[in-house]
């Protein structure tokens, strides 16, 4: 019998050596976003209205507040585009794996002309379906490899969330400020504390702003991160909150997708800074803002662009201008002012005159920081190659529209690796 | 007093053991319970959606062979399928002769992670050293090997010391999945826990297409392995060996058998089959690896191993008939808008049914005749 199975594996051992023959390795220089050769999008066959199927893939379901954000803004687009809800097919709850690919398939097979996926990991496996049907649009959400991968029919799409995130760093500041006025505790005393998923760059992207924003109020301001190493785990996050608030944070925001942060800081009495939904019914007591991504402009073009037989940029940044970047509304909790200090700082934003990354507002291990070689040409390789400073700010979602500031700032603390 | 009622009445219902059932009878009562559980799936699906259920059984079917435009690309539909079928035939045959010996292993789901982890880290530390042929050789001995280790540990254990083989083999796939994800841990440099596509850009350890179709390499290594079980089982010493260890071990011993050599030799080859199910994942299909990237097949597979009296061909139309069930009821549940659930639930009556069907062809229901009563 061994015998046997030895030939059965000599067997499929002649099968790869008839099969692959050759396999050619292919040298891939480093190269700079500016130098790569980027995609053009497709020119789309138009879509008559009745005859329009879109997909959608997200990685949760309305229970984890990321997903319900993109769940809303699809309903919304799709309603606001007279799109019937026979022509929209809603995936949830697909993991960041193979299962995407075949989800994508599925929908291909319903029929859906464009396909959205919501979440970072999902990438991939987009891609892998992108290749195999050229003539159905992929867009997705957070992605690094829209203008890279030379498809045409895959599309990338981020916002400037780092100004939405920094506009919510005041209301956090002028908070810190009214509780030091009140005597609660000293301008030193003043550190918050945030609650990231993993350590990468669009959660370090978020968190630095958030700061940034925090500290253009405060300076006095320091910040602890801790990490759940999940997207979505109510335990993990309201324990991290809990440990936050034990180590002497006044204050906690959180880029995490469920409920976990808030609820812990409103048992505290901890002022609470939210991500992508209005938290009030949470902490009536504590909430004070969120700021949070909508989709509605982005999914609005890219149906659209089926509709009209246009095309959708290969990669697309939605700004705060084009309301694609959102504030809830203040609650009763923020200090006083805070309104006005946003707008103020809205107004110089849109305009150009404040940059949220402006290097003579923060250091890096004590200096300035001069020069950054960040990864934007996301090869999978993780070698740092376009030069990211420029006129003394780091150019953040300029060059991509996904995040690529991962620079510990100082102030800021990380768990040790 | 008590014993004034001593005598006992017949029951409304009792059942005898059938002695022998002929193939005829059999189809009969298959055909019976496959017509029950499609009425007893349409009535669920008019009561949820209230749809025509001949409409959601036509979603199943092009769920599982899929419509021209779903297989315009190199993956067809219809491929996909049977490739998921084979490999959860291939654990079903991989479990088998440990089962047919009576050794209890629900451990092929970490058996098959811990191929698939073989075969994931030769990729990462391997690719592009040497020829991908050579490679792929690596790949395929490594996880063989590896899946065979993890087997061989609760069966020397059983072996020398009698320990409980279905408690010790289904904590090892617990561990399998730690450290798949410690080891997703240390080589992930993305921060985010997840590989994604290995060597995606290299294609580096793939399974290269055939006939201008992929899959069908695994598909291929699984006809292969039926055969060879098929062989194994029916005609070797050693098949002859597993089968009288199983019915007793005390007549093994007395004829001669080294029991504790039979039980690590046979789970040592079932450990095998699923570390090259495991290559076959990640070398053939997903690339990638994840903790749950067996998704449950090396349970399902007990079930398959079953329905089919441990019988190698007959596990082929199972384990197909398992995978096109959850596939296109998947799917039709999508298409349906319904949640996928519900596609669970129609897997589950299909499945009740013929277990049904089991013990119809086994036992005969007889009920009390009237007039019988005094």
């Amino acid at each position: 019998m061994k015998k046997l199975l030895a030939l059965l594996l000599c067997v499929a051992m002649i099968f790869c050596f008839a099969a692959c023959g050759e396999n050619e390795t292919e040298e891939t220089k480093v190269q700079s976003i500016d130098e790569v050769e980027l995609t053009t999008p497709a020119t789309i066959e138009k879509v008559a209205k009745a005859d329009l199927k879109v997909g959608f893939i997200f990685l949760h379901d309305a229970n984890s507040t990321y997903d319900k954000n993109f769940i809303d803004a699809a309903n919304a687009a799709c309603e606001a585009l007279g799109i019937a809800d026979t022509q929209v097919i809603m995936k949830t709850g697909i993991p960041e794996g193979e299962e995407c690919y075949t989800t994508a398939k599925e929908l291909v097979t319903a029929g859906c002309q464009v396909i959205f996926a919501d979440s970072f990991g999902h990438e991939p496996y987009l891609i892998k379906a992108a290749k195999e049907f050229p003539k159905v649009q992929f867009c997705h959400a957070t992605g690094t490899r829209g203008k890279i991968e030379g498809l045409g029919n895959y599309h990338t799409a981020f916002a400037e969330i780092y100004k939405g995130r920094y506009l919510a760093g005041i209301a956090a500041g002028m908070k810190l400020n009214e509780l030091i006025e009140a005597g609660k505790f000293t301008k030193e005393e003043a550190k918050i504390g945030y609650v990231g998923a993993f350590p990468y760059a669009e959660v370090i992207s978020g968190y630095t702003s958030f700061y940034l924003g925090v500290k253009s109020v405060c300076p006095t301001v320091t910040m602890e991160v801790q990490y759940t190493q999940s997207w979505f785990d109510i335990e993990k996050e309201n324990t991290a909150a809990k440990a936050l608030i034990a180590n002497g944070c006044k204050l906690i925001s959180q880029h995490a997708d469920s409920s976990g942060a808030p609820s812990a800081c409103e048992a505290a009495g901890i002022p609470n800074v939210a991500y992508n939904v209005d938290t009030s019914n949470i902490g009536p007591n504590t909430a004070i803002i969120s700021s949070k991504i909508s989709w509605v402009p982005y999914m609005t073009k890219m149906i659209q662009a089926m509709l009209d037989g246009t095309s959708i940029p290969a990669d697309y940044c939605a700004t705060l201008e084009e309301g694609a970047v959102q504030l809830t509304a203040l609650t009763k909790n923020a200090a006083a002012g805070t309104q006005e200090a946003i707008d103020a700082a809205k107004e110089k934003l849109n305009k150009g005159e404040l940059k949220v990354f402006d290097t003579a507002t923060f250091t890096v291990e004590g200096k300035e920081l001069k020069t950054y070689l960040a990864d934007v040409v996301d090869l999978g390789d993780y070698v740092p190659d376009t030069e990211a400073i420029v006129d003394g700010r780091f150019i953040e979602s300029e060059k991509r529209s996904a995040p690529y500031f991962n620079v510990i700032i100082d102030g800021i603390t990380v768990p040790a690796e | 007093m008590a014993d004034i009622k001593i005598k006992q009445k017949e029951p409304l219902i009792h059942i005898t053991k059938r002695d022998d059932v002929s193939f005829a009878k059999s189809i009969i009562i298959h055909l019976i319970g496959i017509a029950v559980a499609l009425v007893l799936s349409s009535l669920l699906i008019i009561s949820v959606t209230g749809e025509n259920p001949l409409k959601l059984f036509k979603a199943m079917y092009e769920g599982v062979i899929g419509t021209p435009a779903a297989n315009m690309g190199i993956n067809k539909k219809y491929m996909e399928s049977i490739h998921i079928g084979a490999i959860l035939l291939c654990i079903s045959l991989a479990v088998t002769p440990a089962f047919k010996m009576k050794f209890w292993n629900i451990g092929a789901e970490g058996q098959v992670l811990m191929g698939c982890l073989a075969s994931a880290y030769c990729m990462l530390e391997f690719g592009g050293m040497v020829d991908n042929t050579v490679l792929l050789i690596i790949m395929l001995l490594a996880s063989i090997l590896v899946g065979a280790i993890w087997a061989v540990i609760p069966a020397i254990c059983k072996a020398l010391w009698n320990t409980n083989e279905t408690l010790f083999t289904l904590m090892m796939n617990y561990v399998a999945m730690t450290l798949v994800s410690y080891f997703i841990m240390i080589k992930d440099r993305s921060g985010r826990s997840d590989l994604g596509i290995l060597n995606e850009r290299t294609g580096y350890g793939y399974l290269p297409d055939l006939f201008g179709m992929n899959y069908i390499f695994n598909i291929l290594i699984v006809a292969g392995v039926v055969v060879f079980m098929f062989i194994y089982l029916k005609y070797s010493k050693q098949g002859y060996e597993i089968s009288v260890v199983g019915e007793s071990e005390n007549t093994a011993r007395y004829i001669g058998i080294n029991v504790k050599k039979v039980i690590i030799r046979t789970v040592a080859i079932s450990g095998a089959i699923c570390g090259l199910v495991g290559f076959m994942i990640v070398a053939g299909d997903k690339h990638s690896i994840k903790p749950d990237i067996v998704g449950g097949q090396g349970f399902t597979a007990i079930m398959v191993s079953w329905m089919a009296k441990f019988n190698p061909i007959i596990m082929i139309p199972v384990s197909l008939l398992i995978v096109f069930l959850s596939v296109g009821s998947k799917f039709a549940t999508s298409a349906f808008k319904v949640d996928n659930s519900i596609g669970d639930i129609l897997t589950a009556i299909v499945i009740f049914s013929i277990i049904a069907c089991e013990f119809f062809t086994r036992y005969k229901v007889n009920f009390r005749k009237f007039g019988k009563e005094d």
